[in-house]
């Protein structure tokens, strides 16, 4: 049943330094609200446990995209609607462009935030394996300060996370340096548009003369939290693509993946799409 | 309780209401627009469907403070007085409304569709309206509306309050 809303208070301070005042002043009392599209879903499920809120979702200091010849770094107030229009997110980074585009339907887009996605951590999310595949970097700030981080640490278990409870993400930081890796991206869901997936990759390969020089695949819904795949990363280094290399990497992915059955799917069929996914990338390099 | 100062359909208006509480209720309740509908009540569905200063959301997702200071247009502010917009005469003429529960959100996500795209094909008419689900026309009908509106001049116009 859905929540009272009677029972929540929330809150828009004018600038981010007044929300960090109010996270440091009672740290873990405020839960932060973006674009809404995940707590707005708790509060119709009655499950929305945090009363206070506060919203940082007209903070123009958090949705910005700034480029410069080295690098893009992405605001976490950015919409998946800025992030699909951005010429550079276009050019540069089709792996983050079609996950955006797979987030939800048009009038999500236009809401829901990078920042949003990465912080409710969910393992099925659709950035987290794109943003992995491209070694991002996050930027934390608090009012103690300002850390980065590598976001490969950022996701601790299930819907665990690094941030501290005075903490909120600035920015995402990716390097402009994938010339010439291939990526390779696929959700598999229900349908199309807005369906959460049942498991998904996105990976980026570099090879000379046939043989892998990187390789960097993030999955979805295959750990408890999104994940870079390393062990399989490693079955594939400096290895030539031939029919035993590809053996070898799928039975990589099958050791350190630990799908569950749930309500989308099961662990079964999450293992072998997967491997198969896997299988259709590296035979496409 | 917080005061929100907001324009709906080209007028002012202020309310008093729960700062969590929905822009669909407030529309709803406070405002008597019920134009826009409760299908999910969870982002699923697009029957309530609004244009945010100029942008397609969910009205369900959206707590009425991040409105404070918004331009809002409902299904209402589509038709200009007794005259229906050319999207509402599509829809009318190609038999894209049944019983209706979808048709505003699908008006109000073709006029977003049709802003982006004047022309769009096929793809992006079912991807502009992938989150606007109907249970009775089977969407064919939808689609013949949407390309028939993209041929009709003024098609992109809201009208001005009145
Ligand atoms: C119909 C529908 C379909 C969807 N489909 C998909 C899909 O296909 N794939 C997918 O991945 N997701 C999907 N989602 C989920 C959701 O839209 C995304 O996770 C979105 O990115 C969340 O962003 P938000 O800004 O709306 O988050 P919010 O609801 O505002 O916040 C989500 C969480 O992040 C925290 N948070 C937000 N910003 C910050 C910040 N800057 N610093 C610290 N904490 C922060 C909040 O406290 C909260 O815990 C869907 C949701 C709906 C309603
Ligand atoms: S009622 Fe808002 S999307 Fe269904
Ligand atoms: S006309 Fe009935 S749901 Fe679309």
């Amino acid at each position: 049943m859905r929540s009272n809303v009677l029972q929540y208070d929330l809150t828009a301070p004018a600038t981010l330094e007044a929300v960090l005042e109010i996270l440091a002043y009672e740290p873990g009392e405020y839960t932060l609200i973006a674009g809404g599209t995940e707590i707005m879903v708790a509060l119709a499920a009655g499950r929305l446990a945090a009363k206070k809120l506060v919203s940082i979702n007209h903070l123009q200091e958090l949705r910005f995209i700034a480029v410069t010849p080295e690098a893009i770094t992405i605001g976490s107030g950015t919409t998946f609607t800025d992030l699909r229009k951005h010429p550079v997110i276009q050019s540069d980074f089709p792996l983050l462009k079609q996950a955006a585009s797979w987030t939800g339907s048009i009038a999500n887009q236009n809401r829901a935030t990078l920042g949003g996605n990465i912080v409710n951590a969910s393992p099925a999310a659709d950035t987290p394996p794109a943003l992995l595949a491209c070694e991002a970097t996050l930027t934390l700030v608090s009012k103690r300060g300002t850390r980065t981080m590598p976001y490969t640490d950022f996701h601790l278990g299930y819907k665990k996370t690094a941030l501290a409870p005075d903490e909120l993400l600035h920015s995402i930081h990716i390097k402009r340096n994938l010339n010439g890796y291939i990526p390779y991206t696929r959700k598999v869901g229900t349908r199309n548009a807005q369906a959460i997936s049942k498991v998904a990759l996105a990976a980026l390969c570099l090879t000379a003369e046939g043989v892998v020089k990187d390789i960097r695949i993030g999955a979805a819904s295959l750990q408890d939290r999104p994940a870079r795949l390393t062990a399989t990363e490693q079955a594939l280094l400096n290895q030539p693509i031939t029919p035993a290399t590809i053996a070898a990497a799928r039975a990589a992915l099958l050791t350190e993946t630990h799908p569950i059955d749930d309500i989308r799917s099961t662990a079964q069929y999450r293992a072998h799409v997967a491997a198969n996914l896997l299988e259709e990338f590296l035979l496409s390099l | 309780m917080t005061q929100i100062t907001l324009t709906i359909n080209g007028q002012p208006r202020t309310i008093e209401a729960p700062p969590l509480k929905r822009l669909l209720d407030v529309l709803r309740e406070d405002l008597h627009l019920t134009g826009a509908k409760e299908g999910c009540g969870e982002g699923e569905c697009g029957s309530c469907s609004v244009l945010l200063n100029g942008e397609l959301v969910n009205s369900c997702l959206v707590p009425i403070l991040q409105a404070e200071g918004a331009h809002i247009t409902t299904i209402e502010g589509i038709a200009s007085n007794e005259k229906l917009h050319p999207i509402q005469q599509c829809f009318l003429e190609q038999g894209g409304a049944q019983c209706g529960i979808c048709t505003p959100g699908m008006i109000l996500a073709t006029h977003h569709l049709l802003e982006k795209y004047p022309q769009p094909n096929l793809l992006q008419i079912q991807e502009g309206l992938a989150g606007n689900l109907c249970r009775c026309t089977g969407y064919t009908r939808i689609f013949q509306a949407v390309q028939q509106a993209s041929k009709t001049p003024g098609t992109n116009s809201v009208p001005s309050p009145i």
